[in-house]
């Protein structure tokens, strides 16, 4: 007999005198976990295949079910953790890279949570968001590092082309292959109620979304799935992906179950087959190259759009993204190393990579030391969890913040990590038709909307509470943020002072 | 009506300005390394250059005809999407990266690199036809499309530089010859091109030789070397989910 040497990770309790058999929870868990007896009238429960997504719970009528950490768990180790031993187990059984999905878990310092915001009082007054005016709107893209006067001596007004943003918060890059059409339906619905941009991902733009082009970032990635002409011109901006916080330096690869008609489509590749996005664009080997990349996208769409180039937060990023503001680029996108992904190798996402505070404020330093920082706007990613982040966020120099994750859990996703599964039982990361299904995207978008709605009257709230009344005026604000607990290294790349000080 | 477009002194953007102002026939004379010329540019236009155009020649064609009287350098239809480029003489490197459709033909040699991530839809069908030799890296990634190396050169030297078809998981790479001294992945199979083969070339070798006034007939007796992705996929074993 072969040993299963995994004991599951979950437990699911069924409470018998709640139960009804409705039977709700076999149809509802695609992982089948559930099934029912039918000689023996009774639900059989299969632990093995669950991954807590919590499906079955949130839907059981009658609250019978309960799914928690199974307690079964191996001798306890203060070296030797659980989680690793479990690795060690799949490895040895398997010779496989270990795939995992979502954002780095491990217990790294959250600096958004060990920096504080300051508030007015006495001496300067704060504002009532609520009785006066207060501007969250941004405009993303290249600004003129002086005011230029015309021949007649009126002011040159002319501008780059800029991105319009009513709240400061973008949706994320996710590819419609990645999550389900109702997830792409959702957030593109959702930025056009909202005025701001979702992001296509590099999986191309289904048809049926091209009528969102105005609130729509097209992704160019190095695959350059469903990249042509029209694709080009459908977008407001054009983001080039160099790197993804979930997995610097390593590429994407769709396997080809989830390559069915639409998706195939909408990639322009036949169906079934694996989409591999190669580590790097071959093409790219040096900032001049990437100008290249970004002056042909230019010329192609006439110079109307704004290029993004989206790159992973790592250890020299600071001299990254200067030479990626000399490159003709309009926006920087800085994707942190918690950012989350549909599938990453689990050594990549958990150890590769640095923290979006850290990387954000020392390319915002940077970029202001070479005097290039008008060059570029900065949209910062990778785990912006709340509206506080934002706020930290546009203090430490973003012009702006990118949001994936906290999108699909807004859109239902209980984070549970099981992308790379493609039995997304909330119908986000899935494209079985009966699971896609499941997120009616009227709701998501109502869902996506309630949610940045309230994060903006939050952001005025604490603006407010600064006195600050335009959100420009917060933009690399430093001085609206001290840390707690950190060291003076930490404070000194932050560029904030210590709580107290 | 031939628009003659004087390129001595003006800028990639002009030039593309001016080629976009209309449809038809378009000579551009005395081009000095200007990038993106017909960047994104659709059907209607045929453009004629002399001179050497810069990198991201034809970079997402649209349907447009480029044709350059001498060499090109890198990037010649990055991204392209339909249409024909025609390079009378040697092209740099990454020639047709990501290519989707549309034909680029190469009178010369080609660099490193060449057809990089190529793909092919319904019937969006890439193909590269290179008459002298490719550098290394030929078709890297290639997921679909077809290129083929006639190897004209009287040179003895190889056909391909080193790993040609690294990563390829679609379409097909045509070596004339035996490729007898070239090294390939295990993720790829060779065989000898059979009648059915030659039928899938021979219409686009005829345009190729009517274009650079060749004669087809012997080429296309010549023996074929069939280079295609191994069907057992070799990346699904790598992964367990985690």
């Amino acid at each position: 007999m072969k040993i299963n040497y995994l004991s599951p990770e979950f437990e699911v309790v069924r409470n018998e005198d709640r139960c009804i058999k409705c039977l709700l929870c076999v149809k509802q868990c695609a992982n089948g976990v559930y099934t029912y007896d039918e000689t023996k009238q009774t639900i059989v429960i299969d632990e093995t295949n669950c991954v807590n997504c919590q499906r079955c719970v949130a839907l059981c009528p009658t609250r019978a079910l309960k799914v928690r950490k199974n307690d079964c768990g191996l001798r306890e180790n203060g070296n030797w953790s659980e989680n690793t031993i479990r690795e060690i187990f799949k490895q040895a059984g398997s010779g496989g890279i270990l795939l995992s999905s979502m954002g780095n878990p491990e217990k790294y310092p959250v600096y958004w949570d060990k920096i504080l915001i300051n508030a007015s009082q006495v001496t300067n007054p704060s504002i009532d968001p609520l009785r006066e005016p207060m501007e969250t709107r941004v405009f993303l893209g290249k600004k003129p590092p002086s005011m230029v006067r015309k021949e007649d001596g009126s002011i040159d007004c002319s501008l780059p082309p800029q991105l319009k943003l009513d709240v400061p918060v973008m949706f994320a890059a996710m590819s419609y292959g990645s999550v389900s059409y109702n997830v792409h339906k959702s957030l593109a619905k959702a930025a056009q109620a909202l005025g701001t941009y979702y992001n296509s991902g590099e999986g191309g733009l289904h048809e049926d979304f091209y009528c969102y082009g105005e609130n729509t970032v097209v992704q160019v990635a190095s695959g350059r799935f469903g990249v042509h002409k029209n694709y080009l011109e459908a977008g407001a901006a054009i983001e080039i992906k160099m790197g993804q916080g979930a997995k610097p330096g390593i590429g994407g690869h769709l396997p080809g179950v989830k390559v069915g008609p639409d998706v195939s489509r909408t990639r322009m590749i036949p169906e079934g087959t694996d989409a591999i996005s190669p580590a790097p664009h071959h093409d790219i080997y040096s900032i001049e190259d990437l100008r290249q990349l970004v002056i042909s996208l230019k010329e192609a769409t006439g110079y109307q759009k704004p290029i993004i180039v989206k790159v992973a937060a790592v250890h020299n990023i600071a001299a990254i993204a200067s030479g990626i503001a000399r490159s003709g680029a309009d926006i920087i996108a800085i994707d942190g190393f918690r950012g989350g992904t549909g599938a990453a190798p689990t050594r990549i996402r958990d150890n590769v990579g640095i923290p979006i505070e850290l990387a954000l404020a020392s390319v915002d330093r940077q970029l202001r030391d070479e005097g290039i920082r008008t060059n570029v706007s900065l949209i910062a990613g990778g785990s912006i969890r709340s509206s506080a982040d934002v706020i930290k966020a546009i203090a430490l120099g973003a012009d702006a913040c990118y949001i994936g994750t906290a999108a699909l859990i807004a859109l239902g996703c209980h984070l549970c990590r099981s992308c790379q599964k493609g039995k997304c039982n909330w119908g986000i990361a899935t494209q079985v038709p009966e699971l896609v299904e499941r997120l009616d995207p009227e709701v998501g978008y109502q869902r996506l909307v309630n949610l940045i709605t309230a994060w903006k009257r939050e952001i005025k709230e604490m603006m407010g509470g600064m006195g600050i009344n335009s959100i420009e005026a917060l933009r690399g604000n430093r001085l609206m943020l001290r840390g707690v607990g950190l060291t003076q290294k930490e404070l000194d790349i932050l560029g904030i002072k210590h709580a107290g000080e | 009506m031939m628009n003659t477009i004087n390129a001595s002194g003006a800028d990639s953007t002009e030039i593309n300005q001016r080629l976009s102002q209309e449809d038809g026939e378009f000579f551009i004379e005395g081009c000095l390394g200007q990038r993106f010329l017909g960047a994104g540019m659709g059907g209607g236009k045929h453009i004629r250059i002399s001179g050497i155009p810069g990198n991201a020649l034809g970079a997402y064609l649209n349907g447009a005809e480029i044709e350059t009287q001498g060499n090109a350098q890198d990037a010649v239809g990055d991204t392209m999407n339909a249409g024909r480029i025609i390079i009378h003489g040697n092209v740099g490197d990454t020639a047709g990266y990501a290519m989707r459709g549309g034909k680029i033909f190469i009178r010369g040699n080609a660099g490193y690199r060449t057809g990089v991530h190529m793909k092919e839809y319904q019937r969006h069908i890439p193909v590269i036809v290179i008459g002298g030799r490719a550098g290394s890296f030929l078709g890297e990634y290639q997921a679909g499309g077809l290129i083929i190396v006639l190897g004209l050169n009287e040179d003895e030297k190889p056909i391909v530089g080193g790993f040609p078809c690294t990563g390829m998981y679609g379409g097909k790479v045509f070596l004339r010859g035996d490729a007898r001294h070239v090294s390939f992945p295990p993720q790829v199979t060779l065989r000898p091109a059979e009648q059915g083969d030659i039928d899938e070339i021979s219409g686009h070798l005829n345009d190729y030789c009517r274009v650079f006034g060749l004669d087809s007939s012997w080429i296309l007796a010549s023996p074929f070397t069939v280079i295609t992705p191994n069907s057992k996929n070799p990346y699904k074993q790598m992964y367990v989910t985690n």
